[in-house]
């Protein structure tokens, strides 16, 4: 495709034919925010944090999904784009708890002034989420936020999903759906606030469609799904991020050579995670390769850190001790 | 193929062709992240054939579903072949330019009419037809297979077949179409270029052509042997002899992985001397003289393991390995040095870099570019060269700067081990989505799929034997016997069983099959037992545990 030329800011940048705004705006380390968008998953526009003004264009754009036309003008930095951007990430703030987003994140909600806290101290959570149907929404006293707030879901030894954490980004939708895994296991259940990501019939992921691939957590950008490991490593006070060391290998199991990024803490494996701009995962991964690591580190009684003891009782409490393999060492 | 080792295509791209043949393999369980790309492709347009003689998780994506006989694929690659040639379909051009031995082979399919395809695959000779023409047609088309096709007696001659399809049909050198056979392990393809064959050297070089060896007896100083070794069946059959008396087995499970378990374990047990290097004490290594424990390649040790793309990537040490264990290059080092002729302690990194001066394929493979680039694909010559997406290329050059590649007619035969009154039923094996062969490494982490091993039956049998989901039943073949827990599975066609072989120690799934072998490759007939099954006791397990869930959910 022939190449386009645009303004963003009042900059002139060409790029090639078929790129978005947003690429555009990259061309020219002029980035913008976004919580829906990755790399590896089509744009499906519903966080509305990278919208920007188009000149002749009554509404905002977002950029992650619309293509860059010959001579359009971008605005990225506007009062009203400021606007939208700010009150987008006021309402997930009150609403969602965003202690885990990533650094940029903060530093955008931190640009634009947000002050979630205006909205009212979080309403009292209902816990019933669930069971809310399309249209029976409540409408509060307008004193307190209402929040998405549910109890946190454990129900398998391999995933956490808190959904108090969810953004309804649907990264998980779509790596679940047809941009990776192709299993359809969660879709986005309920309509307006009462919107959650739910399995068929909200059952419990083991007896949902549910793989265990883990390509949900790998695209959540607020910790609302997380690995089992590093929920019981957080509960437990011992999650030490700075402490750890990431690793690039090759995936034990089949011929397909899956790249994996080996999180170690203390010398021991406590995520797995896949490099998204490899051509052979494009960041996704199998039960084996995200979980199936732990053979590595079954060392017998004589050298448990204390790592294995959070991560063992976690385990006998779900299951009770296992099988095998015979313990190393 | 074709004197090269290696899958003829790169995985992307598969996302583009246009007709995909995906046959003997369930790549959706064994092989998750090949079939995203896979699916790219279904998803782009491709149809999806898929040969299986179970209908599959994978099968449940295909256009078409050939749910054939097992151990029919020749018959049906012959078929599909004469289908080709009788409406004209193949790719003169292609045959006359870059291939050898068309006439025989055309005479050798002559007899598979449809009709004689269709009864000896049981397939409906339409759908035949059908894959025939799409296939023959199509603009790009690729054949992917992985056991289904190599576990059986004939494993080189199924091989042959489906090349055999690719060079008729001009099929291969081309992008988007090829041959891609899907390795089981994450370095079946790199051991195989290094030389863990028994008639290559690293590099996949002809052990038997003097210029090869001479290049290595140079650089070592010895002399290399100029006969091939023995491959595992031959080394059983040399046991069983007393040619062989002592082992050295690394990193391998046979006394629980060959088929008809229970005679590998009685050969091993009878050798004068065996050691065993693993990261396990495996049921092998119980029967060891001497143990030597291993560190974990992938997470504890440096190195490179090569895909089914051809594509050489870097292994990097994550972790200390446990205890007393040492690195493989380690132990070897430190052998060769109580043998008195060491050899020092090289780093991976030295070791590659002599593989790179005595290999041309991987010539330019250095460290650092293996991690720049994220992996290499061999060809490699220099280091300028970015490495090559798909072979032979070279087939459509004018003129022909190669040998042409040639046909080679592949007679079907049908599996050893007959099915008869006594052994009505065709059991298979294979693997799920969560766990990998003997399930020394799967068996470590605990899966919410994971269901306790049973035999899968179609719901006629299980009806024709009066067994409900869960009872217990016996499953008897002509080697052995084992006890297990019958679950109904709907993606099984009467008179086939199916069972997976990752819990060896619960079930052994290998005292029944049979030890029939490939001559060419050694691969014995895993995918083809004649079984019946005795019905022993009601309920023998909770249902739940039994749901066939891997079976449903991939």
């Amino acid at each position: 495709m022939a190449e386009v030329t645009l303004a963003v800011d009042g900059t002139t940048v060409t790029v090639p034919g078929g790129s978005t705004i947003l690429d555009a705006c990259r061309a020219l380390d002029n980035d913008q925010p976004t919580l829906c968008y990755l790399d590896n998953l089509t744009p499906v526009n519903v966080c509305r944090v990278c919208v920007v003004e188009v000149e002749g264009n009554r509404t905002l754009v977002p950029s992650c999904s619309r293509p860059a036309e010959e001579g359009m003008e971008v605005a990225t930095d506007s009062d009203r784009v400021r606007h939208s951007r700010k009150m987008v990430y006021e309402f997930l703030a009150s609403s969602v708890e965003l202690d885990l987003v990533d650094e940029e994140t903060v530093a955008w909600m931190d640009r634009y002034g947000c002050d979630p806290d205006r909205y009212g101290p979080p309403a009292d959570p209902s816990g019933d989420r669930d069971q809310r149907k399309a249209g029976h929404h409540r409408i509060g006293p307008g004193t307190a936020a209402e929040t998405v707030h549910q109890p946190v879901k454990v129900d398998n030894e391999l995933y956490v999903r808190d959904y108090s954490r969810c953004i309804l980004c649907y990264k998980c939708v779509e790596a679940c759906g047809e941009d990776a895994q192709n299993t359809f296991a969660i879709a986005v259940a309920g309509r307006g606030f009462d919107a959650r990501i739910s399995t068929e019939f909200d059952t419990g992921l083991t007896d949902s469609a549910c793989v265990f691939c883990g390509n949900c957590i790998g695209v959540c950008p607020t910790g609302a799904l997380m690995f089992r490991s590093e929920y019981e490593l957080r509960q437990a006070g011992m999650w030490e991020e700075e402490g750890q060391t990431v690793t690039r290998t090759i995936c034990s199991y089949c011929g397909v050579g899956c790249n994996l990024d080996l999180h170690v803490q203390d010398n021991r494996i406590v995520k797995v995670t896949s490099p998204m701009d490899h051509s052979v995962t494009s960041g996704h991964l199998c039960i084996k390769g995200r979980f199936g690591y732990e053979y590595v580190q079954e060392v017998g009684d004589l050298a448990v850190t204390p790592i294995d003891e959070i991560l063992r009782r976690a385990r006998i409490d779900d299951r009770g001790p296992r099988r095998h393999p015979e313990p190393r060492a | 193929m074709f004197g090269v080792g290696g899958g003829t295509c790169s995985y992307e791209e598969i996302e583009t062709t246009d007709v995909i043949l995906l046959w003997g393999s369930n790549a959706r369980e064994a092989h998750p992240i090949f079939f995203h790309h896979l699916m790219k492709g279904v998803r782009s347009g491709a149809r999806l054939y898929t040969i299986d003689p179970r209908h599959t998780t994978s099968a449940m994506w295909a256009d078409v579903w050939l749910g054939l006989e097992v151990g029919s694929d020749i018959a049906l690659a012959n078929t599909v072949a004469r289908e080709i040639i009788t409406s004209g379909l193949q790719h003169e051009e292609f045959i006359r330019h870059s291939t050898t031995g068309f006439e025989a082979y055309a005479e050798s399919v002559e007899p598979w009419t449809l009709q004689r395809g269709a009864e000896v695959t049981g397939l409906p000779p339409e759908v035949i037809r059908r894959m025939a023409h799409d296939y023959a047609t199509a603009e790009q088309a690729q054949i992917c297979w992985t056991l289904g096709i190599t576990e059986h007696h004939n494993a080189t001659d199924n091989v042959l077949a489906l090349i055999n399809l690719a060079l008729l049909t001009g099929h291969v050198g081309r992008y988007g179409s090829g041959l891609v056979p899907i390795r089981g392990q994450n370095n079946v393809q790199g051991g195989g270029d290094m030389g863990a064959l028994p008639n290559r050297l690293p590099g996949f070089q002809e052990i038997e052509d003097p210029v090869s060896r001479g290049k290595f007896e140079a650089l070592w100083g010895r002399s290399v042997p100029d006969r091939p070794g023995k491959h595992l069946s031959l080394m059983l059959e040399a046991m069983e002899h007393g040619e062989i008396t002592a082992l050295y087995v690394i990193g391998e499970n046979p006394a629980q992985s060959e088929a008809r378990s229970d005679h590998a374990r009685h050969l091993l047990r009878g050798l004068d001397f065996m050691v065993v290097q693993d990261i396990f004490m495996t049921r092998t290594a119980e029967l060891a003289d001497v143990v030597l424990p291993a560190a974990a390649g992938w997470a504890e040790t440096d190195g490179t393991v090569t895909s089914s793309e051809r594509r050489v990537q870097r292994v990097r040490k994550a972790l200390d390995p446990p205890g007393d264990a040492r690195d493989d290059l380690h132990i070897i080092s430190a052998l060769a040095e109580r043998m008195g002729r060491g050899w020092g302690y090289p780093t991976a990194e030295e070791v590659w870099d002599e593989l790179r001066s005595l290999s041309p394929n991987h010539a330019g493979m250095s460290y650092r570019r293996l991690a720049e680039a994220g992996g290499l694909q061999w060809p490699c010559t220099d280091e300028d060269d970015p490495g090559t997406l798909f072979l032979h290329g070279d087939l459509w050059d004018d003129p022909l700067p190669r040998d042409p590649a040639p046909f080679f007619p592949t007679p079907w035969a049908p599996p050893v081990d007959e099915l008869s009154e006594d052994y009505p039923i065709r059991l298979t094996t294979g693997r799920r989505l969560d766990s990998y062969n003997t399930g020394v490494q799967s068996g470590g982490y605990s899966s919410p799929l994971r269901t306790s091993v049973a035999v899968e039956v179609a719901p006629a049998d299980a009806a024709a034997l009066g067994v409900a989901e869960g009872d217990l039943v016996r499953v008897v073949s002509r080697r052995g016997s084992v006890e297990a827990p019958l679950m109904i599975d709907r993606s099984l066609r009467r008179g086939l069983a199916f069972m997976a072989v990752h819990d060896p120690d619960a079930v052994d799934v290998n005292l029944l099959t049979i030890d029939a072998w490939d001559p060419k490759s050694g691969t014995a007939e895993f995918k083809a037992t004649a079984v019946r099954i005795d019905p022993l006791r009601k309920d023998a397990g909770r249902r739940s545990e039994l749901r066939p869930v891997a079976n449903y959910r991939a």
